[in-house]
C-alpha cells in the first residue's frame, strides 16, 4: 500500500440526486461501516480531496459547479460516480433538464451502480478508486521528476 | 549543554510526538463514537500523502506565511524547552498565530477570510489568560525563567490551581477542539468548509499540520510546567498529568457542540476572571 492508499480523502457532491445515494454515502461514515478505519476522511474541501464522489445526474445548473470542483482538486485525483443516475442519468435520463451521467461533464474513473447504491458497493468503489489513485500517483510522481519541479 | 540538547530534541521530536498524540486522539474519538477508527499512525500517512500532492496555491505569499507560522511556533516551543523566558515564549506564540491569520486572509476565498477573522476572535478570547499565566508563574515562583520555575521545591500547581483550570479551558481553543473550533475544525461538514485552511492544499496543509503538532507539544509543555519541581518524580507525574489533560480535551470535544463567537468570548473572559484573576489576587495577597 502506498502513500495515497492509506489516506484517501473524499469529497461528496450531490449533482441532482433524489438524496437516496447521499444518505447511503453518509451511512458509510457511521459506526456500522466506519470508512475512517481505511484512513478515509469525508472532507468538504476540494483543495484537500483525493476522491470526488458524485451522486445524481448532471443538469445544466450543476454542470458548472461540478467542473469547478473538479478543477480545484489537486492532482492526482479520482472521480467515482455513485448510483445509476450518476453513471448514466438513470430514470431521469430522458428529462429535458438532465444532461446525463457525470461523464458528460468530467472524466469518471469508477462507476458504482445501484438505486440506491448500497454502502458496501460504495466502499467497494472507493477501495477500487484507492488502487487507481495509487497508479495515478506513481504516474504523477514520475512526470513531476521528468519536468523537474 | 542540557539546554541545547533539550532544544534539539524538541525541534526533532515535537512533530512526531504531536502526530502520535493526534493518532491517539483520532482512535479515542472513534471509540467514543462507537467506531473502530483509523490506524494509530494515520497522521503520518496523511502527512506523506499531502507532501506527494500537487501544489495548488492561489498566491506565492501563502507558503511563506505558513512557513513563518511553523518557524515562530518552533521558536516559541524551543524557548520553553530551553528553560528561557515564559513571557517571551507566550508572546511568540501569539505572533505565530498572526502569521496563520495572514496566510488565511491572503487569498480571496470568503471561507478562509471568515476563518481568519474568527481566529482573531479566538486570540482575543485566550490572550488575557496566557498573559496572566506568565505573571502568575512570576508571583508563585519569583521568576519568569522556565528553568527557575521547574527547580522550585514544590510544584507551582499548588500555588496556582486556578490558572491550571483556566489554562485547560483555553487549551481547547488552541487545540481546535469543540466547543471552540470556530475558525477551522478537524471534522468535515461545517458552515464554512474548512475555515482557515480552506485554500490550503497538499504540501501547504502538511506544513500547517506539522506546525499544529509543534503547538500541541508546546501547550502540553506548559501544562507540565505546572507540575515540575526539583524532585525526579515530578517528571513522570507531569507526563501523566499532560496525557490526562489531553484525554479530558478529547472528551470535551466529543460531548459538546460548537458555540457562537459571543459565547466563546464571554465564557473565556469570565473563566479567565474567575480562575486566573482570583488566583492572581490570592497570590498577590499571600506573597
Amino acid at each position: 500500500m502506498g502513500k495515497l492508499a492509506k489516506s484517501p480523502w473524499m469529497l461528496h457532491y450531490d449533482g441532482s440526486s433524489c438524496n437516496g445515494c447521499d444518505i447511503e454515502v453518509l451511512a458509510c461514515t457511521t459506526p456500522v461501516y466506519d470508512v475512517e478505519r481505511f484512513g478515509i476522511i469525508n472532507t468538504g474541501d476540494p483543495f484537500q480531496a483525493d476522491i470526488l464522489l458524485i451522486t445524481g445526474g448532471i443538469n445544466s445548473q450543476s454542470e458548472s459547479v461540478v467542473k469547478q470542483i473538479y478543477s480545484q482538486m489537486p492532482n492526482p485525483k479520482v472521480v467515482v460516480a455513485v448510483g445509476i443516475c450518476a453513471c448514466t442519468g438513470g430514470i431521469f435520463k430522458e428529462c429535458y433538464n438532465i444532461k446525463g451521467g457525470v461523464d458528460t461533464v468530467i472524466p469518471v474513473d469508477i462507476y458504482v451502480p445501484g438505486c440506491a447504491a448500497r454502502p458496501q458497493a460504495i466502499i467497494d468503489g472507493v477501495v477500487k478508486a484507492v488502487e487507481l489513485l495509487q497508479k495515478k500517483r506513481e504516474a504523477f510522481a514520475s512526470q513531476r521528476k521528468k519536468s523537474g519541479t | 549543554m542540557m539546554r541545547v540538547v533539550s532544544v534539539i530534541l524538541y525541534l526533532l521530536l515535537a512533530p512526531f510526538a504531536g502526530a502520535l498524540l493526534d493518532g491517539f486522539d483520532r482512535i479515542i474519538t472513534a471509540r467514543m463514537q462507537g467506531r473502530k477508527g483509523p490506524p494509530f499512525f494515520q497522521p503520518f500517512y496523511d502527512l506523506s500523502k499531502l507532501f506527494s500532492k500537487q501544489m495548488i496555491a492561489v498566491n506565492g505569499v501563502q507558503l511563506l506565511l505558513i512557513l513563518s507560522y511553523l518557524v515562530f511556533l518552533a521558536v516559541a516551543g524551543s524557548m520553553l524547552f530551553a528553560g528561557a523566558d515564559i513571557l517571551m515564549c507566550l508572546f511568540l506564540l501569539s505572533t505565530a498565530d498572526m502569521f496563520l491569520v495572514m496566510a488565511a486572509s491572503s487569498d480571496s476565498s470568503p471561507f478562509a477570510t471568515m476563518g481568519a477573522s474568527r481566529e482573531m476572535l479566538q486570540m482575543m478570547a485566550y490572550e488575557p489568560l496566557t498573559l496572566l499565566l506568565a505573571v502568575g508563574f512570576y508571583l508563585a515562583t519569583g521568576s519568569f525563567q522556565v528553568v527557575d520555575i521547574i527547580h522550585m521545591p514544590l510544584s507551582s500547581v499548588l500555588m496556582m490551581p486556578g490558572f491550571l483550570l483556566g489554562f485547560m479551558f483555553i487549551t481547547a481553543i488552541k487545540l481546535r477542539k469543540s466547543p471552540f473550533d470556530l475558525s477551522t475544525s478537524h471534522h468535515a461538514h461545517q458552515e464554512m468548509v474548512k475555515g482557515l485552511t480552506t485554500e490550503m492544499a497538499g504540501p501547504i496543509l502538511a506544513i500547517m499540520n506539522i506546525a499544529e503538532y509543534y503547538e500541541i507539544t508546546l501547550m502540553l509543555g506548559i501544562v507540565a510546567l505546572f507540575f515540575l519541581n526539583q524532585n525526579w518524580w515530578s517528571w513522570p507525574l507531569a507526563i501523566v498529568a499532560c496525557l490526562f489533560m489531553y484525554f479530558l480535551e478529547i472528551l470535551w470535544d466529543n460531548v459538546s457542540a460548537r458555540v457562537k463567537w459571543r459565547t466563546l468570548l464571554d465564557s473565556c473572559w469570565v473563566v479567565t476572571l474567575l480562575t486566573g484573576g482570583l488566583n492572581f489576587l490570592i497570590l498577590m495577597l499571600i506573597k
